[in-house]
């Protein structure tokens, strides 16, 4: 049995509003996030002992180059590159570094900026997959990956581009109590359906909207938190996994399907318990596959789930309550960070937008890191609101 | 059902002619291994030489065991395809004026799944034939075909990127007067093409198979004498514009060692024949064919360059001969890097003895001009690099394969 995450909490919730593209660096976005996660903690920047970086544009530099240009001289370090994991997989490292007393105070921090031209010039450097077995095919980027992917899961299991339509159309509604979404307008349906095709059967809603932003949090022990006098989520299990079921000829599950049974059981709660799910919803399709592989429902029913439920934060079963990525936008590596920093608001009753009623746990999950043909990356994490 | 080609009609000269455009070129080294079944028309992939697990992507190191011994070779190329999806608008410059695009995710009888370019006939949850293919940036990728043939599918317009088909396109064959130039006129002009421009050095001479020349279809003779820059220039200076795919049929071939051959006459013909005729026609229609890689239906596609096997290792019964075919195999791996920039390919054919008079003392089996000429068309058809005619070509690359040193006592003994 694994030990428990005991006294470890997450607090200083941070998003940098995001913008469609910024002539900064992504160490200007991740610089201003790590100072509005000291400010909001009541910190001096030299408190801090322990800092994660998640980007993809910082380069040439590492985590290493942040203190220096932070000016942070942290006894912890990390760099966690992978995408959309990132903020479930820095978390667990961060807890257990507090918990070991390696580090008292870890910054946890993703951003990215987004030039004019720096998401093409991304997707065919990706990785090597990428390079040699991707991108030379139409160069449609994660498009005409997940593409294949959806139009995979819609044959077997019978998903529709209504379900995935609900889906949006429910993150667009929440994201219009959001403040920081980069979109602005609802979403109808009909709209969604009629929007113009990307790469058979992804469609225009179905995508995220590349921008530049930063997101971040704190990771200290219960009683700094509460010496500090900020409100802050506990953490109560998390799973990781990679390069699941390699031998599936396509994907229709991510690692969750492994390890789930372990969260639930880590945390001592069940899926029933919880209150809020914040997916990670780089496509509609990998929302229903992880409401299938989190337990919510079994495999192949996701489509069924998806109709039976009210996806908005007042809804049966409250998803992606920000707006997710797809209503918010994707900020590189942030987007791994976008559904954690909205749960530890949502536990805490800080919600910047719609808030979930009496939440009391959150589960966050990550999803990350199509290097050839499938998402490599997942994790998730279970949080709670109040005392233990 | 793939729409049959419509023969282009002659082009608007004030139109401007499209800048060819290519996809990414960059491979991992590894990965270059699949450009060298491509080049060939093979298709291999890595098996892991310990657990026999079939590998793709290209990798350093076997998913299933560790293992670093991961050879490329031959694998069952048929699958079926899971999932396909129409790319409709891409990042990058060349696939962006080739929307819409499909590519699809192939999983293999033999293991792994192949995310591959899909032909036009082929359909999701349908069997599949998997080929590697060089594209335009002279690199391998997978396409995915019917599990049988179909009507016209060599027209299919996603399968016409990736091949040089004579079919509508305007060809030159550089001497007339060989067999091989000959046999290679009438191949091309039953493969379709538009025109076949055949190049004889002072027409006014009669030569043996003028009149059989002369009486296949499409067949226009112009002056062309590759010993003589003048007369190339005067030539690419009419036609160049005109020429979608140049084979040089040029050919000087006697016996003889360095030592034996008294003096340097020869050995210059041969060199002005061969080497500076590569070389003159490369300086004059190199350029205008780079410029027209992607110039529709009959864009540029191909230089072709016919080369005796013993250009990769010297005979020496025809060791003088032998240098300088080596010597135009190493100008024609310049021109397909330079070439390469348009999009336009470099087939080098290599056979082993004609069934010629220069070869009249050579043991058989030797290589029929006809069937020389039909494998340089099918060669183009399937878009090669490379391709080995006769027995005696492919008995010398098998044996180069194993053991060179061995080969060069073997041809010297």
């Amino acid at each position: 049995m694994r030990q428990p995450y005991a006294g470890i909490v997450i607090t200083a919730p941070v998003t940098i509003p995001y913008r469609r593209y910024s002539t900064n660096t992504a160490h200007w976005w991740v610089g201003r996030a790590v100072r509005e996660v000291v400010q909001r903690a009541g910190l001096r920047s030299s408190d801090i002992d322990g800092l994660s970086l998640s980007s993809f544009t910082v380069g040439p530099d590492t985590a290493i180059g942040l203190t220096q240009h932070l000016g942070l001289s942290p006894r912890w370090l990390d760099h966690v590159p992978l995408g959309g994991a990132s903020g479930v997989v820095a978390l667990r490292r961060a807890a257990r570094a507090v918990q070991c007393g390696d580090a008292e105070l870890v910054v946890c921090v993703a951003g990215d900026t987004n030039q004019v031209d720096s998401f093409r010039r991304m997707l065919s450097t990706f990785s090597r997959f990428a390079q040699d077995a991707v991108y030379p095919y139409g160069s449609g980027g994660p498009n005409s990956g997940f593409a294949l992917i959806t139009r995979n899961y819609m044959k077997h299991y019978g998903a529709t581009r209504e379900d995935f339509g609900k889906i949006c159309v429910a993150q667009r509604d929440n994201a219009l109590k959001f403040p920081y979404a980069l979109m602005k307008k609802p979403l109808t349906l009909d709209e969604y359906l009629g929007a113009r095709a990307i790469s058979d059967p992804i469609h225009l809603f179905d995508c995220v909207m590349p921008c530049a932003g930063a997101e971040a949090f704190l990771v200290c022990r219960e009683d700094v938190a509460k010496g500090q006098g900020i409100p802050a989520a506990r953490l109560l299990a998390t799973i990781e996994r990679h390069n699941a079921f390699p031998d599936d000829p396509i994907q229709y599950r991510g690692g969750w399907a492994m390890d789930i049974p372990e969260l639930y059981a880590m945390a001592g709660v069940t899926a029933d318990d919880v209150d809020f799910v914040q997916t990670y919803d780089d496509y509609p399709v990998i929302c229903m596959m992880q409401m299938e592989d989190l337990g919510f429902c079994a495999k192949g029913e996701g489509p069924d789930f998806v109709r039976s439920h009210t996806l908005t934060a007042d809804g049966s079963f409250p998803h992606n309550t920000s707006g997710g990525q797809l209503s918010v936008g994707q900020a590189g590596a942030a987007g791994g960070f976008l559904g954690l920093v909205e749960a530890v608001r949502q536990v805490t009753g800080e919600s910047l937008g719609a808030a979930v009623p009496d939440a009391k746990i959150g589960l966050v999950s990550g999803f990350g890191m199509i290097t050839y043909d499938r998402g490599l990356a997942s994790g998730a994490a279970l949080l709670a609101g109040g005392r233990a | 059902m793939t729409k049959p080609l419509v023969r282009p009609k002659r082009k608007d000269p004030l139109k401007k002619t499209r800048v060819p455009l290519l996809p990414q070129g960059v491979r991992s080294r590894t990965a270059l291994g699949l450009t060298a079944a491509a080049a060939e028309g093979r298709f291999r992939l890595q098996v892991c030489a310990d657990c026999a697990a079939v590998i793709y992507p290209p990798r350093d190191a076997c998913p299933r065991c560790l293992s670093a011994r991961l050879p490329f070779r031959d694998v069952d190329n048929r699958g079926t395809l899971l999932a396909e999806t129409t790319i409709r608008t891409s990042t990058d410059v060349y696939f962006r004026e080739r929307m819409p695009w499909r590519i699809g995710t192939v999983q293999l009888d033999a293991g792994p799944s192949i995310v591959a370019h899909l032909h036009g006939d082929l359909r999701e949850g349908e069997r599949t034939r998997l080929q590697l293919k060089i594209d335009k940036s002279g690199q391998a990728i997978a396409m995915a075909l019917p599990a049988e043939d179909t009507p016209n599918m060599a027209d299919d317009p996603q399968w016409r990127e990736l091949t040089c088909d004579p079919k509508f396109r305007r060809v030159l064959i550089t001497d007339g007067r060989t067999a091989v130039g000959q046999a290679l006129a009438e191949a091309v002009s039953e493969a379709g093409a538009s025109v076949v421009f055949v190049g004889v050095a002072d027409p006014w001479k009669p030569f043996p198979g003028e009149d059989r020349l002369r009486k296949i279809e499409r067949v226009e003779i112009v002056a062309l004498d590759l010993t003589d820059t003048i007369s190339v220039n005067e030539c690419a200076g009419e036609f160049a514009a005109r020429v979608d795919i140049l084979i040089n049929t040029a050919e000087y071939v006697r016996t003889g060692g360095i030592i034996d051959r008294k003096g340097l006459t020869v050995a210059r013909e041969e060199l002005e024949m061969r080497y500076f005729g590569l070389t003159r026609l490369a300086q004059a229609f190199g350029p205008v064919l780079r410029a027209r890689g992607a110039d529709g239906v009959n864009s540029a596609a191909a230089f072709v360059n016919l080369l005796s096997v013993y250009a990769l290792v010297n005979w020496p019964a025809y060791g003088a001969f032998s240098a300088t075919e080596a010597a135009c195999l190493s100008a024609a791996q310049s021109l397909r890097a330079e070439l390469r920039q348009g999009g336009v390919k470099v087939l080098n054919a290599f056979f082993g003895p004609l069934e010629t008079e220069w070869y009249q003392a050579v043991p058989p089996p030797k290589v029929a001009p006809s069937a020389l000429a039909r494998a340089v068309v099918r060669a183009l058809q399937q878009g090669q690099e490379d391709v080995f005619v006769g027995d005696i070509a492919e008995d010398v690359r098998a044996r180069l394969a194993v053991d060179p040193k061995a080969l060069e006592r073997e041809l010297g003994s």
